[in-house]
């Protein structure tokens, strides 16, 4: 009987730290195991005892390329818990900070960890050796996303100005005007990132995936909607916990999320296309379409495109934003805390990120749930990887290695938030 | 910006024209996660620089993005990265490299928590002809990136000559006469 195994101790261009093994005989797959290593809910625990309006910046640490996701999602689970509501302007400004983290999130996906695994680059570095104008393109369009964030979060990295109840700070027109200019710039950057994304070639993979996604009855959704499928599922955020359970998986010590009765679902870009194409603007569907995409998409490697329709999408929205915008009065709504349990699901670039908190009279913490985009997808990506194999078995170990780490990089998986930066044990066989 | 911050929310800042274009002939940038034990020492380095007052010199501190590092050295004519590495060696270890002379091992910076980090930035900067002039890295060898917070007495002890010797890479730059600095009160 011949047998191989194919032991990826450590995947490379995807966020954070993961392993791939696999295992076939005679040509047949006999086992996959996608590993995430260690959950020990650290910031779950650190969060406890903290006061309530410490949470968006302690979770922002979580990840350095999401932390707005952290923030927006735990200031709405906060007002939740309060019974908070903001609306009008700084309720557009906190799209507008997640606006530019789309886009530079995003774009790091796009232009330096997947398209070459489309174009055979090992790394964005050989591949900026021979297209040095695309890179650059892709590095402005990050810059743009990057800028927004600096100026609405205080700062880019670890962005500190997001509080419970809104800002602490909120920027005059003015400010918000250079911004704009470099915004039209990076619009028809994106688009042209559309159009490139769309020249690719794509393997023909698709599966009868459940999408989960926010809907919101006017807008593509950031912060607020209900939690829908295109399975029928249509639940409040409150509801989350009913419906979506974390298993312990033995090869990988990141729980795996489940829909309760039916199975692994899908979060993410793709999710979020085929849930709200109807809500992206006029020039995001326009341009999707012009490229041949409809308002369905459902092979994961093209997920490549739809993240560039969404960066399309996100230049165009806080353009809008920015020409409405006025100067709210005040940068933030006064919280009165008490005992109450909050809830906030908001999406993140790679998708819908769940936190829940318990909070005393005293407005201390008393326990908190962060359920990350990545443990909610990590059991749709070792479905695909057991449908994928079958098809390039015949793949020398290198060619099937690669192409299955350009699998899992559909996903664009956040490993070091699904492990919460944990280290990596290799595991040799 | 309107100010509402309260005192106790400490660190925001406006962001300086300085930081912004960045004017100084030298950067340092010190890189790191502060929750990730022994990670958070390029940041430490970082701080403690910050608090002596150089003319010509912006220190700044970042998470390890890449795109974001390259953008924070540009224009700048020497740069100065202080990064807690993980090669094997005894921990506390410190390693300097030129990058215009050496190659960095991209698995030095193995346990950083992004895929397109300092090693890549530098590599991504060099297939581009973007590197600064002068591009110095300082690599501490790290002993535990467990979740967590503060550094082992190893680690502590090596961040204090590493503050020594960029303070003397500094004094080199001769030409921008940045070889005067006091410590801020």
């Amino acid at each position: 009987m011949k047998s191989r195994t194919i032991n990826v101790d450590y995947l490379a261009r995807v966020e954070g730290e993961g392993a791939l093994y696999v295992k076939i005989k005679d040509n047949t797959v006999v086992d996959i195991k996608f590993k995430i290593f260690e959950p020990p809910r650290f910031f779950e625990a650190f969060l406890r005892g903290r006061n309530y309006t410490e949470a968006p910046d302690i979770t922002a640490r979580i990840c350095g390329i999401c932390p707005i996701a952290y923030q927006m999602s735990s200031v709405h689970a906060m007002e939740d818990a309060f019974g908070v509501k903001i609306d009008g302007q700084l309720r557009a400004l906190r799209r507008l900070i997640y606006c530019g983290e789309w886009i530079e999130s995003h774009i790091l996906h796009v232009y330096m960890l997947h398209a070459p695994d489309f174009l055979g680059y090992p790394d964005a570095i050989q591949m900026a050796k021979d297209h040095p104008d695309i890179v650059q393109r892709g590095l402005q369009l990050k810059k743009a996303g990057n800028d927004l964030v600096a100026l609405l979060g205080g700062r880019e990295i670890h962005p500190i100005n997001v509080r419970v109840g809104g800002f602490y700070k909120v920027p005059t027109r003015q400010e918000l005007a250079p911004l704009a200019e470099r915004l039209k710039w990076a619009r028809d950057a994106a688009l042209e990132t559309v159009r490139w994304t769309a020249t690719l070639h794509f393997p023909d993979f698709e599966q009868d995936y459940e999408f989960v996604a926010l809907r919101h009855p006017e807008e593509y959704p950031f912060n607020e909607g209900r939690l829908v499928s295109n399975k029928g599922l249509d639940i409040s955020v409150h509801d989350y916990d009913n419906y979506f359970i974390e298993e312990h998986v033995q090869h990988s010590n990141a729980l795996h999320s489940v829909h309760k009765g039916r199975g692994s679902y899908f979060v993410g870009p793709l999710a979020r296309y085929n849930l709200n194409f109807d809500k992206l603007s006029p020039l995001a569907q326009e341009t999707a379409r012009s490229v041949g995409l409809s308002h369905v998409c459902r092979n994961p490697f093209q997920s490549i495109i739809i993240r560039s329709v969404e960066v399309l999408y996100a230049c165009d929205e806080a353009l809008r934003i920015i020409e409405q915008y006025e100067k709210p009065d005040k940068p933030a709504l006064e919280i009165q805390p008490h005992t109450a349990v909050g809830y906030g699901c908001t999406e993140a670039p790679r998708g819908i990120l769940y936190h829940r908190y318990r909070i005393d009279d005293k407005g201390m913490i008393l326990d908190a749930k962060i359920v990350p985009p990545t443990s909610q997808n990590q059991k749709t990506i070792e479905n695909d990887l057991w449908q994928f194999i079958p098809q390039h078995v015949k793949l020398s170990n290198d060619q099937l290695t690669l192409q299955c780490e350009q699998a899992i990089r559909n996903y664009d998986p956040c490993i070091s938030c699904a492990t919460h930066f944990l280290k990596l044990k290799i595991e040799r066989e | 910006m309107e100010k509402n911050s309260p005192q106790s929310h400490q660190g925001h800042k406006e962001i300086s024209k300085h930081e912004t274009q960045n004017e100084y002939p030298i950067v340092i940038v010190g890189i790191g996660n502060t929750y990730r034990s022994d990670d958070a020492v390029g940041l430490c380095v970082a701080q403690h620089l910050k608090r002596q007052a150089f003319d010509c010199v912006n220190v700044i501190e970042e998470s390890g993005d890449g795109a974001a590092l390259m953008e924070s050295w540009k224009n700048a004519n020497t740069v100065i990265l202080i990064d807690a590495v993980h090669s094997g060696a005894q921990p506390g270890t410190i390693h300097r490299f030129d990058v215009h002379t050496q190659t960095i091992p991209t698995n030095f910076f193995h346990y950083s928590t992004h895929a397109f980090g300092v090693a890549e930035a530098i590599e991504l900067a060099r297939a581009l002809k973007q590197l600064p002039k002068n591009l110095i890295v300082h690599g501490i060898e790290g002993k535990c990136f467990e979740a967590g917070i503060g550094l082992s007495l190893e680690v502590e002890k090596s961040a204090q000559e590493v503050v020594k010797r960029v303070q003397q890479d500094i004094r080199n730059c001769s030409p921008w006469k940045c070889t005067e600095y006091h410590e801020i009160k």
